[in-house]
């Protein structure tokens, strides 16, 4: 049996293409401005890649904040269901998946087989979020990655008082005036954020173990800082953008076999 | 420092005191000193009559601040700091103002001042300032009975007003009257986060809106934003706007017409509001203390 | 007097509003001890009345500073509302 999971992100459109449990393919599209065409053309792209035909594909679940707007699927689920389904079937192991975009962030409570137990979400913040790295970096004139790397030389803890992305800009360029090395700057930027993720996913309870999922799970420093804010290190899955594409995909094949 | 030299609404530095009184000698002489993150103000008031102020915009150092701006209110009235009996500071920078007798917040100085300025009956003030928004519900007397401050959040401030303005391009103090001037109101833009409304903005030019849409859209979502903080103090006749964004008619038009409530309008100038409060109860303290000591 | 501490933000509305009316005639105090995050401190208000209030250092993030005591299932009453013999401390989430 073939399906697709598509996970129609506010940034990028992923599609993972299954045959029998075996990832067949993966795409990547930016959503742009019409989210249904990119996600056809990322479609598209997937099954060719798969070396299948869209029509020999048996059903496609959506994901994602845009998952509404696919084209031609048959189902769809929510972004907390599919990153809770897809990691642990890459991992067993977790129970506590931590989710952190642009926009949001989510921490989820899961079961071995993918089952949602309790989840709870910052969102509509971008304090609370990847969005608050990237305006800081902007602040800083540093790109996003060298940003997340900075900040693994530093090894000082200075507080940001700032809660908000806007304010916390004008506290960045203070303490660039202030002369605080960058790398430091940074590493209070991350901590900043993963205080507030960690705080989140405490409403949840944090067992082990704890894996990020997510754009934001690229960013070392985040990982960094959010595995010191747990006390504990956090996993990262393999091609952990494409997890909520992934456990749409193998939600997709439970629900063609039903 | 490109963010703390840019100015939330363009404005000048001004003194004035009152000609026609003569306050040598007079029994209080008291002071408010407000330092706000923006600006400073002074005020001298003369047996609880307003006499003299100044507003400055606040240095990086709040002592010489608080000094300037009483130097300035003092200007050309042949008072001294010393013949002021009594001196409140208030505001964001109130613990550093090294001359006073005592620091009240700028809440409670804002609603004894606005009880002044617009008369006994004002009951709800809002106060929007360049880096918070504060509602006050206060009684008869100008004490506060109900009040929030917000300044963890920069939607809703001058701040973020900053952020969009720069974003469209637009001079800040024409933000007002360009969002006034649609011939139908929009949608309010749905992000209430700054940071996401601005790509909401983008998308929305984007698609062809115009600037002035996209700002009646903006000063739309912060009046119903500012509302929503009203509500959970308890909006009231009477009511008073103070601060920078009173000056934006985008923003206050719009908050007037959701309250359906015009605010008051008052013969003193607004931006002393919470200094006037602090000379206020300078002036009650003094005499509370004169009392006690015979 | 109703004081409000915290915020309304992008992701909703978070304020601890104490009704100080009550505080004056408190001598228990037991909000203070009974925070485990510590949010709560007595102080002289404006008008020279000893009431209780959110430490400043807390105001701009009660969101998650209140986390611990807002578990997403199975929340128990919270430690200062119950401590509180006046009823005079709510939440607004
Ligand atoms: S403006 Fe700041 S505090 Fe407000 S929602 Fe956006 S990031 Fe959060
Ligand atoms: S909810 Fe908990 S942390 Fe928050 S004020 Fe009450 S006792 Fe303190």
């Amino acid at each position: 049996m073939t399906t697709a999971g598509i996970d129609m992100g506010a940034k990028y459109i992923k599609v993972v293409i299954l045959k029998d449990g075996q990832v067949l393919s993966k795409a990547m599209v930016a959503t742009g401005f019409e989210p249904a065409v990119s996600a056809q053309k990322c479609l598209e792209e997937a099954v060719q890649g798969a070396g299948v035909e869209l029509s020999a594909v048996d059903h496609i679940t959506s994901t994602g904040a845009g998952r509404k707007a696919a084209p031609g699927i048959h189902s769809d689920i929510t972004d907390v269901g599919a990153a809770a389904r897809g990691t642990t079937h890459l991992h067993q192991e977790v129970r506590t998946v931590i989710d952190v975009g642009a926009e949001e962030g989510r921490g989820i409570k899961v079961e071995a087989d993918g089952k949602v137990v309790d989840f709870a979400v910052n969102e509509k913040c971008a304090a609370g979020a990847g969005a608050f790295a990237e305006a800081m970096s902007r602040a800083l004139e540093v790109s996003l990655e060298d940003f997340g790397q900075l900040s693994l030389k530093s090894e000082k803890t200075i507080p940001m008082n700032a809660q908000c992305a806007v304010f916390a800009e004008s506290e960045v360029v203070s303490l660039v005036h202030a002369k605080t090395p960058k790398h430091d700057i940074s590493r209070a930027v991350h901590d900043a954020i993963a205080s507030r993720i960690v705080s989140m996913v405490r409403r949840v309870g944090i067992n082990k173990e704890v894996a990020l999922v997510g754009g934001v799970s690229h960013n070392p420093g985040f990982v960094d800082a959010l595995s010191r804010g747990l006390e504990t290190q956090v996993l990262v899955p393999e091609n952990p953008e494409y997890i909520g594409a992934l456990g749409a995909a193998l939600v997709a094949e439970e629900r063609a076999k039903s | 420092m490109t963010t703390a030299t840019k100015e939330y609404w363009r404005w000048k530095e001004y003194n004035w005191h009152d000609e026609t009184m003569d306050p040598k000698g007079a029994d209080t002489i008291t002071a408010g000193v407000d330092i706000g993150s923006v600006s400073s103000q002074a005020v001298v008031m003369v047996n609880g009559e307003l006499y003299a102020y100044s507003n400055m915009r606040t240095g990086s150092d709040s002592p010489d601040s608080a000094r300037k701006a009483m130097n300035w209110a003092l200007e050309g009235t042949g008072l001294k700091p010393d013949d002021i009996h009594y001196t409140v500071g208030t505001g964001y920078g109130r613990v550093n103002v090294p001359f006073a007798d005592r620091a009240i917040t700028e809440i409670a100085c804002h609603a004894r001042g606005g009880n002044m300025m617009y008369g006994s009956t004002v009951r709800t003030i809002l106060d929007m300032g360049g880096q918070d928004c504060k509602a006050i519900h206060c009684d008869e007397r100008g004490k506060v009975t109900n009040f929030l401050m917000n300044d963890k959040c920069a939607a809703g401030t001058g701040r973020g007003m900053e952020v969009f303005a720069d974003l469209l391009n637009v001079s800040i103090e024409d933000v007002g009257d360009l969002s006034l001037a649609v011939d139908e109101e929009p949608p309010p833009v749905s992000s209430t986060c700054v940071v996401f409304a601005k790509s909401e903005a983008s998308s929305l030019l984007r698609e062809g809106w115009s600037t002035n849409r996209v700002l009646a859209a903006y000063c739309s979502a912060m009046a119903h934003r500012v509302v929503s903080l009203l509500e959970r103090i308890g909006v009231e006749k009477d009511f008073a706007i103070t601060g920078g964004i009173a000056k934006n008619s985008g923003v206050a038009t719009r908050l007037e017409k959701e309250l359906n409530l015009v605010s008051l309008k008052s013969k003193y100038d607004t931006q002393i509001a919470g200094a006037l409060g602090g000379a206020l109860f300078a002036k009650a303290l003094v005499e509370k203390q004169r009392k006690k000591g015979g | 007097m109703k004081a409000n501490y915290g915020y309304l933000d992008g992701s909703g509305e978070y304020f601890i509003t104490i009704d100080t009316d009550h505080c004056t005639e408190c001598t228990e105090h037991g909000c203070v001890a009974a925070c485990p995050a510590g949010l709560f401190e007595i102080i002289v208000d404006d008008y020279d009345d000893e009431v209780a209030a959110i430490k400043e250092e807390h105001r701009k993030k009660v969101k998650y500073d209140c986390g611990p005591c807002k578990p997403v299932t199975d929340r128990p009453p919270l430690p200062c509302i119950a401590a509180c013999p006046a009823d005079a401390i709510t939440h607004s989430w």
